[in-house]
């Protein structure tokens, strides 16, 4: 991994690395650098296989995390490749010439988190929600529970429990506080 | 709406031309109508008899719930015995089974599902998610209460119910059946319109005609 982070270090400048495991990494990266580093990583490196593309919404330092995620299958070596972006009008340059399966991903990302992948095919066409209006619902700022209570008819009758403390009270009722 | 539910003209392989305009050519407008019950009471005993003991579900597995009906199938717990039989298509069957929680999506083709059912049709909800909620009571994306949106006969509690409940659950519907209580369909008639406005109220993009059997 660290031979592999220093090869890489050698053509792009790299951020940090966090070893998860002795088989899988991930490498913080600025946008300009991704494409550069994928090509390297799948036609030098040997990792072919993009296992997946998601994001993470950090609303606190106001970015989205993408993270590429690739594997070397004869190695059974991972890595993650986590490029940040502004959460402003967000946008990404699409790797469907890359992986064409990464243009499905592209799609799922655009409808639930609203990252745009201009150029990626049918990125704009809806995914799995049918005419959504609200903001993405993967999205932090999105009030599932309260667009679900203004939107679904409720039932009365639903009562939720700690199940600690309600366990406690059924098990021990004697013990108290 | 949808680019292939726009009035069109469409040129044939012979070369001829016509106008195709498919809510009003493939669709019925009309509303559902309510069915008396037949003029003696013997009578309608015998056929509510009869449609108790040849329950046909629709092969329609909405959520994770279905996967409690494959073993019902199998040898094991043996739904068969009992006349049920799943059946392929929404115009043989009798009984929709909403097995689990519905999405908004899914929901719009449990709709055209039930609607194309010959009445009388029968509605079971299975597992909490139809009832209140469940797990998804706070989701984006999934109702809560199954029994606005289409006339309920029955619920089946449980995350998931187990195949004996569900073959608990279908005695009784069958005794609910021949009490003539399970008149959902003349429900669903009666109240169209408080369906269709609760349904509308969920489907946002509503691209179907209001009534589509």
């Amino acid at each position: 991994m660290h031979k592999l982070y220093e090869n890489l270090g050698k053509i792009i400048p790299l951020g940090e690395m966090t070893l998860q495991r002795a088989n899988l990494a991930f490498i913080t990266l600025d946008r300009r650098y991704l494409r550069s580093a994928l090509h390297h990583l799948r036609d030098v490196e040997g990792y072919s296989h993009l296992v997946l593309l998601t994001a993470v919404d950090w609303i606190e330092e106001d970015v989205f995390q993408l993270t590429y995620l690739l594997s070397n299958r004869t190695a059974d070596v991972d890595v993650g490749l986590r490029v940040m972006l502004p959460r402003e009008n967000a946008s990404m340059d699409s790797i469907h010439d890359i992986w064409p399966t990464a243009a499905t991903y592209q799609r799922e990302l655009r409808e639930m988190f609203g990252i745009d992948f201009p150029g990626s095919p049918r990125v704009n066409e809806e995914f799995i929600l049918e005419g959504w209006q609200e903001i993405p619902p993967y999205r932090r700022d999105f009030d599932t529970k309260k667009y679900s209570e203004e939107n679904f008819a409720h039932r009365e009758g639903r009562v939720t429990k700690d199940p600690a403390s309600h366990m406690k009270e059924l098990l021990y009722p004697d013990r108290g506080q | 709406m949808k680019e292939e539910l726009e009035k069109r003209v469409v040129k044939g392989p012979d070369g001829f031309e016509f106008e195709v305009e498919p809510l009003q050519d493939y669709y019925c407008a009309e509303a559902p109508k309510a069915h008396l019950p037949v003029y003696s009471k013997i009578v309608e005993g015998l056929f509510n008899w009869a449609r108790s003991e040849s329950i046909w579900i629709l092969g329609f597995g909405t959520g994770c719930g279905a996967i409690e009906m494959r073993p019902l199938m199998t040898p094991r717990f043996d739904a068969y015995r009992f006349g049920i039989q799943w059946r392929p298509t929404p115009r043989q069957a009798n009984l929709l089974m909403i097995s689990g929680y519905l999405s908004v999506k899914t929901l719009k083709r449990a709709i055209r599902a039930y609607e194309q059912m010959q009445s009388p049709k029968y509605v079971v909800g299975l597992g909490s998610c139809t009832i209140n909620g469940g797990m998804y009571w706070d989701s984006y994306n999934t109702i809560k209460k199954l029994d606005d949106y289409m006339p309920v006969d029955l619920f089946i509690a449980g995350c998931m119910p187990r195949p004996e409940a569900l073959l608990a659950g279908f005695n009784d519907l069958k005794k609910i059946i021949k009490a003539g209580k399970a008149e959902g369909a003349n429900k669903y008639a009666e109240n169209f319109d408080w369906y269709k406005a609760n349904q509308k109220s969920v489907i946002k993009d509503w691209d179907m005609p209001d009534y589509n059997w």
